[in-house]
């Protein structure tokens, strides 16, 4: 074949592309391809395949849509901690001749895959997954305001990990750093697929999350129970509702930014490029008007579930419930204007960094507030120290720390010193794992009762707190004294022999955060094989407040068999307190969503449209593109969207649960 | 807007499922009424470029967004029909917020980018023509 015509085939997708010459790579590929062969021939030899189509995967069940959703941050969460350790292993021996075991063009690519993952595979899907579960439930609702979207959602997020997925194995990942900043990820200094890999997944990614963002406003807007004000919904729906606000106001610029540098990269455009009037310097300010608020958008869900958590195990109302409100709206407000502190030292005069400067250290007030908040709250309760309310103080230690040395790095003359510095790098994993890991562990810990009907292992559960609160330390302050020192970010050999310790010290805590992740899958392997003795027959495990504990474990598919009314905030604390009689009779009929695979098909036709894309094979990504069109339009056509559970299904479920609640008495 | 475009609003489906519209609908009238202000708008700017009707070019890309901004508020209030009670005042917040992000966006934007520029870039002069 000439080869003109394997051009046009192919795009630039050649036998190069296949890493055979990288040890490492085709090692990683060997454990992936043997771990999904071993998993494809469990799931065949059991014959689950059709039970995980139907009931599964082409669910638009919020319950079982959040807990895939949190399934796909832990597979997530292993990978990018596996980069987090090379990371770690290679800074440990890379000095002075030794040069370490990756070399830089792969090093580089590692810590672009770590901080692309961890923020948009592992931190947004987990608090997607844990709202998706959670808030219908809190506001005693059937399901989201839109259960269709909500499975093509959780597929596009699938799709843009499973591009980023695919970087490992078909050509390489971006070596730019997770915000890909030009000129550097222009095509000029990045002419290969990496940072097309990277664009794309992210807008693959980024519709699910726009998607997903859009229909939980509607659904905690429109749906909650009926006497359900505004001051009445639980601290979580609360943090959520903020939460979306920001993702739908700040997820567009994402995907605006991304299709400038795309039409720089694709079209000759010269936004961002260094000459003919492009400016780089714009990438970084708007990829920054997304960036801060995604912060936000990651920790304010992950307050929420600490609010949860602490006035559960404190068997007290949380205090200052509107307090909370207000820090969360204000915080919510202030993240908008707070993003040229990711930039203080780009160029911008006195006037526009202490503008910066100061709006940034007027966040932590709400901030503290919230932290008072809490304290508060456990103050004269009677603490009861289950694993969720162990990470929830070590959330309050840890979180503080990083929030001081934030307020720290808000000062532009610090910042002029310790920017791209590791003190950074410790400053925000500080915030990140203590705020949001933290948070979705006790969230997840807290909900799984709910979601399965037993409670995790407590034993490994607390074994997981131990080691990664410990080893968090380990890994993460040495680092702070790096950065001190001015060792910068993203470098992979060290001459300077006595900064090795430091290294060494960090690499110790990484390895005992990785016991820590095993202590959490085991608390669930442990969970389940000892579910008999952990199950939660009441609903209610923990003692818990808010609407979700008042329906069975897990909840039947359509939540509530009649909707609740709410008088009080803690609305299932005070329907116990005023001696609620759970209904037995008299049900009817309820009308649900029917499942549908369309969101599967129309992912998956994205994650091939990107594939062209990133390989320029033009042919597949114009045919592609119009097999996506036309299954969209072919799916609204589809009018067999809903159907009745019938009333004796519905009499069926509850006097199971009326038969297993008596027996409990 | 016309008492009419009330009727069409539902009362709440409490399953939700996206099948139940909700909002308020138009009349002809208010379409119309639209239609031709949009049309008004969109020829005004073509006009003022095609025959060189201002002074100068700034005052003339002035007058266009200008004209701009008020077709955005032909669009939502005929086309979207917002209002300050539809949806129980829920659209208007949604404004009033889009309406402060955005504006937060630009305008910090111009003011970081000026700013930036004044002390980082001895303008060149084919710079000059692309700063924004």
């Amino acid at each position: 074949m000439s080869p003109d015509l394997v051009k046009t085939i192919f795009g630039r997708l050649t036998w190069d592309a296949i890493p055979l010459h990288e040890p490492i790579l085709i090692g990683t590929f060997g454990v992936v391809a043997l771990g999904g062969i071993t998993v494809l021939a469990a799931l065949t030899y059991f014959k689950v395949w059709g039970y995980l189509w139907r009931e599964w995967l082409t669910s638009v069940d919020h319950k079982k849509i959040g807990v895939m959703y949190i399934i796909l941050a832990i597979i997530m969460l292993l990978r990018g901690f596996a980069d987090a350790l090379m990371m770690r292993a290679q800074q440990a021996i890379a000095f002075g001749d030794a040069a370490g075991y990756l070399p830089p063009h792969h090093y580089d690519q590692v810590f672009t895959a770590h901080g692309v993952i961890m923020i948009f595979f592992v931190a947004m899907p987990l608090i997607t997954g844990l709202m998706n579960l959670v808030v219908p439930l809190q506001i005693g609702a059937r399901d989201v305001a839109f259960p269709f979207l909500n499975n093509f959602s959780f597929w596009m997020t699938v799709g843009g990990a499973i591009t980023v997925m695919l970087s490992l194995f078909v050509g390489e990942f971006a070596r730019t750093g997770w915000l890909a900043y030009p000129p550097l990820s222009g095509l000029a200094y990045s002419p290969d697929v990496g940072v097309d890999y990277y664009i794309w997944s992210l807008q693959i990614a980024g519709v699910g999350t726009t998607l997903s963002g859009i229909n939980l406003i509607v659904t905690i807007v429109k749906m909650r129970a009926p006497g359900m004000s505004l001051m009445k919904m639980p601290v979580f729906t609360w943090t959520s509702l903020c939460s979306n606000v920001l993702i739908v106001a700040s997820f567009p610029i994402l995907t605006a930014v991304l299709a400038l540098l795309s039409s720089d990269r694709y079209l000759g455009t010269n936004f961002f490029t260094n000459d003919f009037g492009g400016n780089p310097m714009m990438y970084v300010n708007l990829i920054w008007i997304w960036g801060h608020p995604e912060v936000y958008i990651l920790v304010l869900p992950a307050f929420g579930v600490f609010s949860e958590v602490v006035s559960t195990f404190c068997s007290k109302r949380l205090f200052g419930y509107s307090s909370m409100v207000y820090a969360t709206v204000v915080i919510t407000i202030l993240s908008y204007i707070v993003w040229l502190h990711h930039f203080f030292t780009m160029g911008s005069g006195a006037s526009v960094n202490s503008f910066f400067g100061i709006t940034t250290m007027i966040i932590s007030i709400p901030t503290g507030a919230k932290i008072f908040n809490w304290l508060f709250t456990m103050y004269r309760g009677r603490i009861r120290f289950e694993v969720p309310m162990m990470w929830t103080v070590g959330f309050m230690v840890t979180f503080v720390i990083g929030g001081m040395t934030g307020v720290l790095l808000a000062v532009p003359p610090a910042d002029f010193v310790l920017h791209n510095s590791l003190f950074l790098i410790a400053h925000f994993h500080n915030v990140i794992i203590g705020g949001v890991v933290f948070g979705m562990f006790a969230g997840i810990v807290y909900w799984f009762p709910k979601a399965f009907g037993f409670k995790l292992d407590p034993f490994w559960g607390k074994l997981s707190f131990w080691f990664w609160q410990i080893g968090f330390f380990f890994a993460f302050m040495p680092l702070y004294v790096l950065g001190l020192m001015g060792v910068t970010r993203r470098v992979s050999h060290f001459e300077d022999h006595s900064l090795q310790i430091w290294f060494v010290i960090s690499a110790f805590g990484a390895v005992l955060i990785l016991f820590g992740i095993i202590s959490f899958v085991m608390q669930m392997v442990v969970g389940f094989m000892k579910r008999e003795q952990l199950a939660d027959k009441t609903g209610d495990p923990w003692g818990g407040r808010t609407l979700e504990w008042s329906t069975s474990s897990p909840p039947p598919a359509y939540n509530f068999a009649f909707t609740p009314v709410i008088h009080e905030i803690d609305a299932w604390h005070d329907m116990k307190q005023r001696g609620y009689v759970r209904p037995t009779t008299g049900f009817i009929p309820i009308h649900m969503p029917k499942n549908t695979g369309a969101g599967v098909v129309l992912a998956g036709i994205s994650v091939v449209v990107g594939f062209a894309m990133i390989w320029q094979i033009w042919w597949l990504a114009v045919i592609s593109f119009v097999a996506l069109v036309a299954s969209a339009i072919i799916h609204t056509f589809n009018f067999k969207r809903d159907y009745y559970i019938p009333a004796e299904e519905v009499v069926r479920v509850e006097d199971a649960r009326t038969e297993a609640l008596r027996s409990l008495a | 807007m016309s008492a009419a475009s009330h009727d069409a609003h539902h009362a709440h489906d409490d399953h939700g499922h996206g099948h139940d519209e909700g909002g308020a609908h138009g009349t002809l009238k208010d379409y119309v009424i639209g239609f031709v202000l949009a049309v008004i708008l969109t020829a005004i700017p073509f006009w003022l470029v095609m025959g060189d009707v201002l002074p100068n070019n700034q005052m003339t890309a002035l007058v266009v967004m200008g004209l701009a901004v008020i077709q955005v508020l032909v669009h939502m209030i005929y086309f979207l029909h917002m209002n300050s009670r539809s949806e129980g005042g829920w659209t208007m917040l949604a404004l009033v917020f889009t309406l402060v992000v955005v504006v937060i966006t630009l305008s910090g934007s111009l003011w970081v980018m000026h700013n930036l520029d004044t002390h980082m870039m001895a303008p060149m002069p084919h710079d000059m023509r692309e700063v924004p």
